[in-house]
């Protein structure tokens, strides 16, 4: 038999597989919805504020009250809704008429005009929004030349949780403002291996999940990703420092498996009493009241740990915005509107209790008497931390860039997520830090300066 | 698939087809089959086309700057990229030993099943459970219940033999992964593999059974032999989809720790989701397709010779 026949057929064959394998790769979750009239589809991070309140908050009063608007939401992990927004907003998609977005996305999408400016467009014509109660920090993040891109859902900053009890059985006191040395030293002490973690700190591979922990690490021991150059400094003596302390943390009395655990893992293992101290973002507090009120009432709050600067807590938001060009406009900043006002907090105190409510966005929260009472152990410590961050100066030495847990360039999308892969490997023993930083360092010295500055 | 069929196919002088058949005559008879094969070409070989056009421009999903040519660009960088030959080198290898793996269970299930024994049935629909259940579902009961570092199972199985909370997603990653392929294509294997076993005519058994044979022997000699064909198919097919495996990578380990378990699908679902490098993921496709091409050509050569032999000897 020749083979001669054969080859064209072997082609096919193995152009099928290959497009097959093509396909795979371009076609991830392509969303297919259509803006149709009086629909507004959502898109949203994964995250008890939102799975459990505000979806069936929408359900059961915003479309009661706005009977031709029905709200479809779209939920996904942190790195997945980054993935879709990206997509369907650059490409003109057009599938989502809300997104949620935070500081990092919302001044890049703003310069590049794929959102509607707020400001101009609605807030000016609904003055019960009330749009200075906002908290100057949260509302500073998300404005790009003066108008208001995108309006807070809820916002963050971090801090240390700990467990009052087991400070004490082990005669240790835990100060206000604690330094990194003090958390090791505590660490070390509260450790033990199979029942509870020293401390549960953020491992998994993502600039927005164990880069935004190690960054604030990072400032604080002095290093940043660029020095005003625009030259990477992944490798300087400070970035290394930190990162070898941060990884040997996790690796002696962190939580087993950290390379995999983010906010929710890390949540629901602190929540069943497998933590000493956590560091996570403010928001958790929520999170504990509401969900575990047996480990909250034993739960102490501490600013985010120090080194060589005086605060180093982050800052995010996770706020909603309303791409250009889409259906329903109207309807969108309705729903938008709706889930970011003064009102909406009483709407969830009613049904979740006032210590359920989503922090960090409103002063006039922070002004609630029954919030106050009822939110007493973490509201102080959440505002402050809040207001104490700074994205503009987030680093000791002078650095070219803006945000405290993440730079605030187009390239930092994928950048970031590199050098969260190396330092999750380093987490997980699977390689050294020296190399994995040697390797972040040659793949953000694949960009340019020009082409980072001009970013 | 396609494998059996060209096959099956008589030798061209066997003479099957008369001469003399008018060009209009052959064109009628293939006219059934155009719906499917324009079919095939609109969804396999257009996106192709469109993956080849992109790869040769510079397009970012978060840039403004629109699409624009960029010659070879994206194909040195390819080459030049050591994450790319990486999770190629990675693919290789996570395809290889799951199949070889699942095989050599398969056979060993197989040759069990293959006896009478109470409860058979039952056994063998239990035994294919496995490749039944969907492959999104199979990486997220082995990423969780089964594998979890605080909560898994084995952990738990593990914990009275001094195995303390090992993360095993973390340290053994790739392993991790690799076993649950191993888990979802071993009943696969099994079931070629005893289609195989069931075909052997009983009489040669009997002969080597007469002629002293043990069972050592018989499985050497006779067993293996026959089961050869069957065995390189299951190759074939379990390679051709494991090759392709993206479910477990992303939702078991999402291509880590570092890069530990990112294979070839992972790195091109990254390019075009962490990177928005549309042009530099389409040209990691197109070296890809080309790759798979080569390969392919040469596995369905030399099975097209394995087929002849039997056809030779039977």
């Amino acid at each position: 038999m020749s083979h001669l026949p054969f080859r064209p057929r072997v082609l096919g064959a193995a152009g099928c597989v290959a497009a097959l394998l093509a396909a795979a790769a371009c076609s991830s979750g392509g969303t297919t919805s259509s803006s149709g009239s009086g629909t507004v589809t959502v898109a949203v991070v994964s995250n008890p504020l939102i799975t459990s309140q505000m979806v069936p908050l929408t359900r059961s009063v915003f479309e009661k009250q706005h009977p031709g608007v029905t709200v479809k939401f779209a939920t996904y992990t942190e790195g997945d809704l980054r993935a879709a927004i990206e997509k369907d907003v650059s490409t003109h998609s057009n599938s989502f008429n809300v997104i949620m977005i935070g500081p990092y996305e919302t001044p890049l999408f703003a310069k590049n005009g794929w959102l509607e400016n707020l400001s101009t467009k609605f807030i000016a014509k609904t003055p019960s929004y009330d749009v200075g109660d906002l908290l100057p920090p949260i509302a500073k993040s998300l404005s790009y030349k003066g108008g208001l891109y995108a309006v807070p859902f809820y916002g963050e900053s971090s801090m240390v949780y700990y467990r009052k009890d087991l400070f004490a059985k082990a005669g240790l006191t835990m100060p206000a403002h604690p330094t990194w040395a003090q958390v090791q030293t505590f660490a070390a002490k509260l450790n033990q291996p199979g029942k509870v973690a020293g401390v549960c700190l953020r491992g998994l591979a993502g600039w927005g999940d164990n880069m935004a922990s190690l960054d604030t690490v990072v400032n604080t021991f002095g290093g940043q990703w660029f020095n005003m150059q625009w030259q990477p400094q992944l490798t300087s003596p400070a970035f290394v420092n930190a990162t070898n302390f941060y990884v040997n943390l996790i690796r002696k009395y962190g939580e087993p498996g950290a390379a995999n655990d983010s906010f929710n893992q890390l949540l629901t293992l602190y929540g069943q009493g497998k933590c000493a101290m956590w560091y996570d973002a403010t928001v958790a507090a929520t999170s504990i009241a509401g969900s575990y009120p047996s480990i909250a009432a034993k739960t102490g709050y501490a600013f985010a740990p120090v080194n060589l600067t005086k605060s180093s807590g982050w800052l995010w938001t996770w706020a909603l915005g309303v791409p250009k060009g889409t259906a329903n406009e109207a309807d969108a900043w309705k729903f938008v509107s709706w889930a970011t006002s003064k009102t909406y907090a009483h709407l969830v105190a009613a049904k979740y209790g006032w210590s359920a409510v989503p922090p960090g966005t409103r002063t006039s929260l922070y002004n609630t008497p029954q919030y106050k009472k009822a939110a007493k152990a973490f509201a102080g410590i959440t505002l402050a931390s809040i207001n104490s961050t700074d994205p503009l100066h987030p680093t000791l030495h002078p650095a070219p860039y803006v945000g405290v847990q993440y730079v605030d360039i187009p390239q930092f999308e994928s950048l970031g997520v590199q050098v969260a892969q190396q330092i999750a490997g380093a987490i997980a023993g699977t390689e050294s830090v020296s190399q994995a930083l040697k390797t972040s360092q040659s793949d953000a010295a694949a960009y340019t300066p020009q082409q980072l500055a001009g970013g | 698939m396609t494998v059996l069929e060209d096959l099956s196919v008589p030798p061209r002088d066997a003479g099957v087809l008369p001469r003399a058949v008018s060009r209009r005559e052959r064109w009628l008879r293939r006219l059934p089959l155009l719906p499917a094969l324009i079919y095939v070409v609109v969804v396999t070989q257009i996106p192709f086309v469109v993956t080849l056009w992109y790869s040769f421009q510079s397009y970012f999903w978060n840039s403004t700057a629109p699409a624009h040519f960029t010659g070879l660009s994206n194909y040195t960088t390819v080459f030049t990229n050591a994450a790319f030959r990486d999770s190629l080198v990675r693919s290789v290898v996570m395809t290889a030993t799951a199949v070889i793996a699942a095989m050599i269970l398969g056979v060993a299930l197989a040759l069990l099943l293959d006896r009478k024994f109470l409860g058979r049935g039952v056994v063998r629909t239990l035994i294919i459970t496995p490749f039944l259940v969907m492959p999104a579902a199979a990486a997220l009961v082995w990423a969780y219940p089964m594998l979890d570092a605080n909560y898994g199972l084995l952990n738990y199985l593990l914990a009275p033999f001094g195995v303390n909370h090992v993360a095993w997603l973390s340290v053994h990653a790739l392993a991790s992964v690799i076993v649950v392929m191993v888990w979802q294509w071993t009943p696969f294997m099994t079931l070629i593999v005893l289609a195989g076993l069931q075909s052997q005519p009983p009489d040669t058994l009997e002969a080597a059974k007469v002629d002293g044979a043990g069972a050592l022997a018989t499985f050497r000699e006779l067993t293996f032999p026959h089961l050869r064909p069957y065995i390189e198919l299951g190759i074939l097919l379990g390679s051709i989809y494991l090759v392709n495996t993206f479910d477990a990578v992303r939702l078991m380990t999402n291509g880590g720790p570092g890069t530990n378990t990112t294979n070839l699908p992972f790195y091109l679902y990254q390019q075009v989701n962490n990177a928005f490098d549309i042009g530099g993921a389409a040209a990691a496709g197109v070296v890809t397709v080309i790759l798979t091409i080569i390969v392919a050509t040469f596995a369905l050569r030399m099975f097209a010779r394995v087929f002849q032999f039997e056809e030779a000897r039977g």
